[in-house]
């Protein structure tokens, strides 16, 4: 009796194993998909199908893969809107692959979600579009005004650049993986928080060094002017700050030109 | 130039889908995309040099957020092509390739607005599967959009090419002025936006000021030295 009883109740099924390491062959996967996370951005969604787009080889080892519901929430739920600073979303997708592959409780992670937007945005703005970008710009202009020749110019910029910037989107998704739903902690990285404070003087000292150098070689031949163009861009420089919000300078050079070409043009009659 | 269009175009596509969309590695800021646009005319520092004054002139707009700036990609690749195309003849052929590729970059801007209106269109046209979790339909809006961003860049660099080519060629047939003030001029109102977007970078931060004034005096130092 107890015998046939036991053979009744079913054998208890075994939790599936808590993945603690992503695969390598996902980790690529997801480190290129990542590169085109702005692929579909638009005004209503912005990055959010970026998101669901680069968190989809790690939701594949969700139990039962691609044709579960569990994967199709999944999905569902990571392609809604976000919004994140492009490279630094390497840090939502990580905690996100993390927190679903864990099976931790959909309100839980939509919450995250939302709370985990706008200082994604904010510290990736000033850390790598006002910091680095410069920053880089600025050294291949000097490497451009001390004489570099095209090869060297565009090495040191594409170089600097993408090693900071493959290197942060790498860490990204290892701290996010790494975190999980408790990431936050890992926004104040030194890098991060005072990484914008350390590049920005950096920055402003290859602006002082460079744009002088690589204005001295684009002017070539008409070196004899080089007094009157230094006074002509500082007046410029000095519009530019009194017009700052209300017209932009690129729209002003374009202006200038286009008189200069009238002039010249013109003249020629 | 004629001859080119093809190669030229695809080039500007590809440096078109870098400013945003792939891979985001900045092949699409001037210095290198005017380089490879020179480059692909038979002159790269021809193309390096336009790269260096838009460079100048793009420091002002960087991509924040979902603020609306010039696509540089496509447009800097059109400005390095023509420049390098127009070497013979230095009197104006420097302003009228920085003309050429604000233009294509302020069209381009514009044309990356569109786009990203089409992309929430179809975005919304797939809500439903999105809504399903169909991964098909994640990745497929994924790569429509792109592909559309390839294609509007493609278009923008041709049409900018066949506007511009013969636009310059004409302009530089009639040109009066000389070389030396041509190029001071053009010269002169890209270093006035790079360092007015200086100081919209860096005014808030009193070490960066400090840094600016030395990096000042060894720039200006090593310039009267050379």
């Amino acid at each position: 009796m107890a015998a046939s009883a036991q053979r009744l109740v079913p054998a208890p099924v075994p939790a599936p194993a808590r993945i603690t390491r992503l695969p390598m062959r996902t980790r690529l996967a997801m480190l290129l998909r990542m590169l085109a996370i702005q692929g579909a951005w638009n005004y209503e969604t912005l990055l959010g199908n970026g998101i669901g787009f680069s968190l989809e080889p790690a939701l594949r080892l969700l139990p039962g893969g691609v044709h579960t519901p569990r994967f199709k929430e999944a999905m569902a739920r990571q392609s809604k809107y976000f919004n994140a600073h492009p490279y630094l979303a390497a840090v939502a997708v990580g905690a996100l692959a993390r927190a679903e592959l864990d099976d931790e409780p959909a309100e839980r992670i939509e919450r995250f979600r939302t709370a985990l937007a706008g200082p994604l945005g904010s510290v990736g703005d000033r850390l790598v579009w006002a910091g680095w970008l410069p920053f880089c710009s600025l050294l291949a202009l000097g490497v451009f005004g001390l004489g570099g020749g095209h090869v060297a110019v565009l090495a040191t910029f594409l170089g600097v650049y993408n090693a900071g910037h493959l290197a942060l989107r790498a860490w990204g998704l290892q701290v996010g993986w790494t975190h999980g739903l408790r990431v936050a902690q890992a926004l104040g990285n030194p890098v991060l928080r005072r990484g914008p404070q350390v590049i920005a003087p950096l920055a402003a000292f290859a602006v002082g060094f460079g744009v002088p150098l690589a204005m001295l070689r684009i002017i070539g031949p008409g070196r004899t002017l080089l007094g009157v163009v230094l006074v002509a861009a500082a007046l410029g420089a000095l519009l530019i700050v009194r017009l700052h919000g209300r017209v932009e300078g690129w729209r002003l050079a374009l202006g200038v030109l286009a008189i200069l070409v009238l002039i010249s043009v013109g003249g020629a009659g | 130039m004629t001859e080119a269009l093809f190669p030229l175009a695809l080039l500007g596509a590809l440096l078109g889908l870098d400013t945003v969309s792939f891979p985001q590695a900045m092949l699409s800021r001037p210095l290198v995309a005017a380089t490879l646009g020179g480059a692909m005319a038979g002159s790269p520092m021809d193309g390096l040099l336009i790269g260096a004054a838009l460079e100048l002139i793009a420091l002002e707009t960087l991509p924040f957020g979902a603020s609306r700036y010039p696509e540089w990609g496509s447009a800097s690749m059109v400005g390095g092509a023509l420049f390098a195309s127009a070497h013979a003849q230095p009197a104006g052929s420097s302003a009228l390739a920085i003309i050429a590729a604000l233009a294509t970059a302020w069209i381009g801007g514009w044309t990356m607005v569109k786009l990203r209106q089409l992309n929430a269109r179809w975005a919304a046209q797939s809500q439903p599967a999105l809504d399903a979790g169909a991964r098909g339909a994640v990745i497929g809006l994924q790569l429509k959009c792109m592909t559309a961003d390839l294609v509007r860049g493609f278009l923008l660099t041709i049409a900018a090419l066949i506007v511009f080519a013969p636009l310059t060629e004409a302009s530089l047939a009639l040109w009066s002025l000389d070389a030396r003030t041509s190029r001071a001029v053009a010269v002169a109102v890209a270093t006035s936006v790079a360092a007015g977007a200086a100081w919209k970078l860096f005014h808030g931060s009193t070490p960066a000021k400090w840094t600016f004034v030395a990096g000042l005096g060894a720039g200006l130092t090593m310039m009267v030295t050379r």
